[in-house]
C-alpha cells in the first residue's frame, strides 16, 4: 500500500464506474422469498442451533411483526419491501477448510479482486480473517495463534454452537430485540457474523477483522456481530466492506453488540464502501445499522468509520457509559455524493460517575446529496462529572448537495461539562486558487483539502485501514469538482 | 369535555357574534379546521419532545371571560416601565383598557386588533398582512380562529418612533382558570423604527393560560426592535408564537427575558425574504422551582447575502427544566450567508435539566455557518478569587451569573428596561446589588 502515488490515483479516477463492481456466480442455496415464522425456524434450524435460539429468533420476530417502519431519519427511499427478500442464502461448498487449496477457486478470485488476497493478508498485516461471503464464514485464519491466548474469534453460529453460555449470556443485552425495527428483523432472521471473546487480561495481539460482502442477488443480509471484551482485555477490530454492483436495491440490517467489561478497551473501525448506486441514483446499498456498546467501570470504547458507500446510510454507533470512570469516542467521516443520504451520527449516554466522551464528525456532501449528522448526548442524575465534547463539521461540495444537523442534548446533572460546536463550509476558492498557483491541479487540490478536513479522524484509523480509506475519500469524491 | 372539544364549541358561539367581514371570517373558519385536525400537539411530535402540555390542557379554562375588570394605574405602576414616555396598549383580561392605554392615530396606528378587524379604513392592512406570516401549526391556527383582540401598529413609510410601545396583558382571573388568545400585528414600512416592549402578567394564582401570535412585518430598510418580559406568576402558562417576516436590508431583533410562569414556550420564527437582511435572537432565562422554559426558534435564509445572530443563555435551579431548540435553514439560493448560533447554560441544582438542540439545515455551499452550545458550571477559581477578595458566596455566583447573561443585555437599547431587567435578575439571583455599578 505504501507505494501507491498520486499518479495511482490518477489512472483510478479515470475509471469512473464502481471498481468493485463484480459479481461472482457461486450456485447458492437460497431460502424462497418471504417472511414468516417457518422462515425464521427454517434459518434457525439450517445453522443447526439449539432450542433456546430459535425461540429467541421467533420472539424477535413476533415484536418485529407488530412493530413500524422507522421514518424519522432525514432520507428519502422507496421502503423495501421484506416480503420479497430472501432470508438466507448460502455458498453451496460448504464451508471449513483446512488450506486454501480447498477453496473454490472463484471464490478465491473474489477474492484477489477485492485485492485481499488471503495469504497476502496473512504474511503482510498479521490480521486474523474471518471472512463472510454472503453470510457464511468460507475461511478463519490464525485461529491458532489466538487460541493460544484464549482468543475466541469465530463466527456467531460456530459460537451458538461451541460456546452457547457465552453467547447466551451476552446477545441482545446491548441491543435488545425489541430496540428498533431492523435490529428486531436482524435479531429473527440474522444469518451469519462473527464473534469474538477476549479473556482477562488479555491483550488481543493482532487487529482482528471481518469483510463483509452482498454477492447474491436479492439477498438482504443480516450480520450479527458480538464482541466481548473481558476484564481488563483490549482489542481492535476492524470491519470493512464492498459490495457488487446490482440493479435492485440491497438491504442491510446489521446489529454489533459490544461489551467492555472493568477496565476492558474495545477499539471498532469500519470502512464501509458499499455500492452507492450509479450516477443517476439508481441501485444502491440500504444499510441500515444498530451499533451499539456497553461500558463498564474504567472500559473504554472506541468508534471509528469511514462511510463513502451506501445509497441510504442509517447508523448511529452508540456508546453506554454504564461504569464509573468509563470513556466513549466517536470518530466519523461520512462522505455522500450523487444521490447518496446519510443519516448517521452516535448516541453517548452517560449513567456512571466520571464518564467521558469525544464525538468528531466530519461530514462532507457533493453532487445531489444530503448528509446529516444526528446524535444524542444524555447525561443522567447521577452521572457526577460528565464530561463531553462534540464537534460536527460539514463541507459542501457543489449547491445542489445539503448537509444537515440534529444533535440532541439532554442534561440532568448540574456537574456536567458539555461543549458542542458544528461548523459548516465549503471550500475555499482562495485555498484552491493557492494549489493551482503553486501547480497542483483542482481535482487534486480537493483532495489534499479534504484530506486535510478528515485528518482528525483518518488518523484514528489502524494503519492499513487508513490508507484504505484515504483512496476510497479520493474515489466517492471524484467528479464532484466545479 | 376535553379542551379541544370545548374550545371547538366555543368557536360555533364566536363566530356567530363575529361580523360578516369575509376575509377575516374565512381565515378564522379555514382555521379552526387545520386546529380540529392536528389537535394540540404532543410530545410524538418532534418539535414538542421535552416540552408536554399535558398537564396545562386538564385545566378548565374560560375561554371567554365574561366580566370586565379595572385596575388602579398604582397598583400595577410597577410593571410598566414607567420612567419613560411610551405609547400603552393594555389589555386587562383580554378586554382592552383604556383607562391604562395611551394610543394614537397621530402620524401612526397605535391600537386594537379589535378595530383594525372591524373598520373599514385598516382593511388594505388586513388583508395583504393579516394571517400572512404565521404558520398553520395547530397552536397558531387555534389563535387565528379566536383572534379577535391583541395590538395593531402601523408606522408608515419613513417615520422614526422616538417613544417605545408597551404591550401589556394582564389576567386578573377571577374565572377558576382562564385562557387568552391575544393576536398583534405589527407592519413597519420602508425607513421606518420601532422599539416595542411586550408583557404578559398575570395577578392572581388561579391557572391563566395564554397562547399568543405576534405578526411582524419589516419593510425594506425598516428597525424593529422587540423585547419580551416573562416574570409571571406561578401558576400562569404562556404559549408565545411570534412570526416575524423581513424584507431586504431590514433590521429586526426580539429578546427575550424568561424569568416566571409555570411554561413558558417561545417558538419565533425570522423568515428572510430578501438580500442583506440582519436577524437577532437573544435571550436569557433564570428560572427555579418547577418552572419550564422552552425556547424553539427557526431562522429560514431564503435570499443571499443575510446575517443571522442568535444567542441565548440559561441559569437553571431547583426543579426547573430548559428547552432550548434552535433551527437554522439555509436555502440554496441563500448563497453567502452568515449565521451564527450559540445555547450557553448553567445548572446550579441536581433536579435541573437542560435539552438542547441546535440544528442547521443547510443546502446552499457558500456559506458560514456555526453553532455552539455548552453546559457547564460557575468557574471556581473565579468564586474563590472574588471571594478572597472579601465578596461573599451568594454575591460572587451572582455577578458571574450575570456576567454569563451581559451578552444578551448589552444590546438592549433602551436604557430604562435594561435597568429594569437587571434588576429583576438581581431579584431572581437573590443578591440586592445593581450590576452596573
Amino acid at each position: 500500500m505504501s507505494k501507491y502515488t498520486e499518479d495511482d490515483l490518477r489512472e483510478e479516477l479515470k475509471t469512473k464506474e464502481y471498481e468493485y463492481g463484480f459479481y461472482t456466480d457461486i450456485e447458492s442455496e437460497t431460502f424462497p422469498k418471504g417472511l414468516n415464522e417457518d422462515i425464521v425456524r427454517a434459518i434457525s434450524q439450517k445453522k443447526e442451533e439449539p432450542e433456546w435460539m430459535t425461540e429467541w429468533r421467533l420472539e424477535a420476530f413476533r415484536i418485529w411483526k407488530d412493530m413500524e417502519e422507522p421514518e424519522w431519519a432525514n432520507v428519502t427511499y422507496e421502503k423495501p419491501d421484506f416480503q420479497d427478500i430472501s432470508y438466507y442464502s448460502a455458498p453451496n461448498s460448504k464451508p471449513k477448510y483446512d488450506s486454501l487449496d480447498e477453496v473454490d477457486p472463484e471464490l478465491l478470485a473474489t477474492f484477489d479482486k477485492l485485492g485481499i488476497s488471503l495469504d497476502e493478508q496473512k504474511k503482510l498485516a498479521g490480521v486474523a480473517m474471518d471472512v463472510v461471503v454472503d453470510s457464511v464464514s468460507v475461511a478463519t485464519t490464525f485461529k491458532e495463534t489466538l487460541a493460544e491466548q484464549g482468543i475466541i474469534f469465530m463466527s456467531i453460529s460456530e459460537a451458538i454452537k461451541e460456546h452457547p453460555e457465552l453467547v447466551k449470556k451476552y446477545i441482545g443485552t446491548v441491543v435488545p430485540q425489541r430496540d428498533n425495527f431492523y435490529a428486531a428483523l436482524n435479531s429473527a432472521v440474522f444469518s451469519d457474523g462473527s464473534f469474538c471473546y477476549i479473556p482477562k487480561g488479555v491483550k488481543c495481539p493482532m487487529e482482528l477483522s471481518t469483510y463483509f460482502r452482498i454477492n447474491q442477488a436479492g439477498t438482504g443480509q443480516f450480520e450479527r456481530t458480538l464482541v466481548i471484551a473481558d476484564e481488563g482485555s483490549y482489542v481492535s477490530y476492524l470491519e470493512g466492506c464492498t459490495a457488487p454492483s446490482r440493479d435492485e436495491n440491497q438491504l442491510h440490517a446489521a446489529v454489533v453488540e459490544l461489551i467492555a467489561l472493568d477496565d476492558a478497551e474495545i477499539k471498532y473501525s469500519t470502512v464501509q464502501n458499499w455500492f452507492p448506486g450509479n450516477a443517476e441514483g439508481k441501485g444502491g446499498v440500504y444499510n441500515f445499522v444498530t451499533k451499539r456498546g456497553l461500558c463498564e467501570t474504567n472500559a473504554k470504547i472506541s468508534w471509528t468509520q469511514v462511510e463513502t458507500g451506501s445509497a441510504i446510510t442509517w447508523k448511529y454507533p452508540s456508546c453506554v457509559l454504564k461504569g464509573n470512570n468509563s470513556v466513549g469516542e466517536f470518530y466519523s467521516i461520512a462522505v455522500t455524493n450523487n444521490y447518496q443520504q446519510a443519516d448517521t451520527g452516535t448516541k453517548m449516554i452517560h449513567l456512571g460517575k466520571n464518564t467521558k466522551s469525544t464525538i468528531i464528525s466530519k461530514g462532507i456532501s457533493a453532487g445531489k446529496s444530503q448528509n446529516s449528522y444526528r446524535g444524542l448526548v444524555q447525561i443522567n442524575s447521577r452521572a457526577e462529572n460528565a464530561r463531553n465534547f462534540s464537534q460536527c463539521d460539514s463541507l459542501l461540495m457543489g449547491n445542489e448537495c445539503g448537509a444537515h444537523t440534529f444533535p440532541y442534548i439532554e442534561t440532568k446533572n448540574q456537574t456536567a461539562q458539555i461543549e458542542h460546536e458544528a461548523t459548516t463550509s465549503k471550500i475555499g476558492e482562495d485555498q484552491i486558487f493557492y494549489c493551482n498557483q503553486r501547480g497542483i491541479d483542482t481535482e487534486k487540490a480537493i483532495a489534499l483539502i479534504v484530506n486535510g478536513f478528515s485528518k482528525e479522524v483518518l488518523n484514528k484509523l489502524p494503519m492499513e485501514f487508513a490508507v484504505e480509506a484515504q483512496k476510497l475519500l479520493e474515489i466517492s469524491l471524484e467528479g464532484s469538482v466545479g | 369535555m376535553d379542551l379541544k372539544e370545548k374550545l371547538l364549541s366555543s368557536f360555533l358561539v364566536f363566530e356567530n357574534q363575529a361580523e360578516i367581514d369575509s376575509y377575516v371570517n374565512n381565515v378564522r373558519n379555514d382555521a379552526i379546521k387545520t386546529f380540529e385536525e392536528k389537535g394540540f400537539p404532543t410530545k410524538k411530535d418532534e418539535a414538542w419532545k421535552y416540552t408536554s402540555l399535558n398537564r396545562l390542557l386538564k385545566e378548565d379554562y374560560s375561554v371567554f371571560p365574561k366580566q370586565e375588570n379595572a385596575l388602579e394605574y398604582r397598583d400595577v405602576k410597577k410593571y410598566f416601565i414607567h420612567e419613560i414616555d411610551s405609547y400603552k396598549i393594555v389589555f386587562i383580561d383580554g378586554k382592552y383598557s383604556s383607562h391604562l392605554s395611551a394610543t394614537t392615530h397621530d402620524g401612526l396606528d397605535v391600537c386594537l386588533m379589535s378595530a383594525a378587524l372591524t373598520k373599514p379604513k385598516y382593511r388594505l392592512v388586513i388583508e395583504n398582512y393579516f394571517n400572512k406570516a404565521a404558520t398553520d401549526d395547530s397552536l397558531s391556527s387555534l389563535n387565528t380562529a379566536f383572534s379577535k383582540e391583541g395590538a395593531y401598529v402601523y408606522i408608515p413609510k419613513g417615520k422614526v418612533i422616538e417613544k417605545p410601545i408597551q404591550i401589556i396583558h394582564f389576567s386578573t382571573g377571577d374565572e377558576s382558570a382562564t385562557m387568552l388568545q391575544p393576536r398583534n400585528l405589527i407592519v413597519v414600512e420602508e425607513n421606518s423604527h420601532v422599539q416595542i416592549i411586550e408583557r404578559h402578567q398575570s395577578l392572581t394564582g388561579n391557572p391563566v393560560l395564554t397562547n399568543s401570535v405576534t405578526e411582524m412585518f419589516a419593510k425594506k430598510r425598516a428597525i424593529i426592535d422587540y423585547y419580551k418580559i416573562q416574570n409571571d406568576g406561578d401558576n400562569a402558562s404562556l404559549i408565545d408564537n411570534t412570526f416575524i417576516k423581513q424584507k431586504r436590508e431590514s433590521i429586526a431583533s426580539v429578546h427575550t427575558f424568561s424569568f416566571g410562569g409555570k411554561l413558558t414556550r417561545n417558538n419565533l420564527n425570522f423568515y428572510q425574504e430578501g438580500q442583506r437582511i440582519d436577524s437577532t435572537l437573544k435571550g436569557v432565562t433564570i428560572i427555579g422551582n418547577k418552572q419550564h422554559v422552552d425556547h424553539n426558534t427557526l431562522v429560514h435564509h431564503i435570499e443571499p447575502n443575510c446575517e443571522s445572530h442568535q444567542d441565548y443563555k440559561g441559569i437553571f435551579a431547583d426543579n426547573a427544566t430548559g428547552v432550548f431548540n434552535g433551527k437554522v435553514v439555509v436555502e440554496k439560493e441563500a448563497q453567502k450567508t452568515n449565521a451564527f448560533q450559540a445555547n450557553n447554560n448553567i445548572l446550579v441544582s441536581d433536579k435541573a435539566t437542560i435539552n438542547t438542540k441546535p440544528q442547521l439545515e443547510i443546502f446552499a455551499d457558500d456559506v458560514k455557518c456555526s453553532h455552539g452550545c455548552t453546559v457547564g458550571q460557575l468557574d471556581e477559581s473565579a468564586l474563590f478569587y472574588m471571594r478572597t477578595r472579601g465578596i461573599p458566596e451568594k454575591e460572587a455566583k451572582a455577578l458571574l451569573m450575570y456576567a454569563f447573561s451581559n451578552n444578551v443585555l448589552s444590546s438592549v437599547k433602551i436604557p430604562e428596561l435594561k435597568r429594569r431587567i437587571t434588576k429583576i435578575i438581581a431579584n431572581q439571583l437573590g443578591v440586592d446589588i445593581g450590576f452596573d455599578l
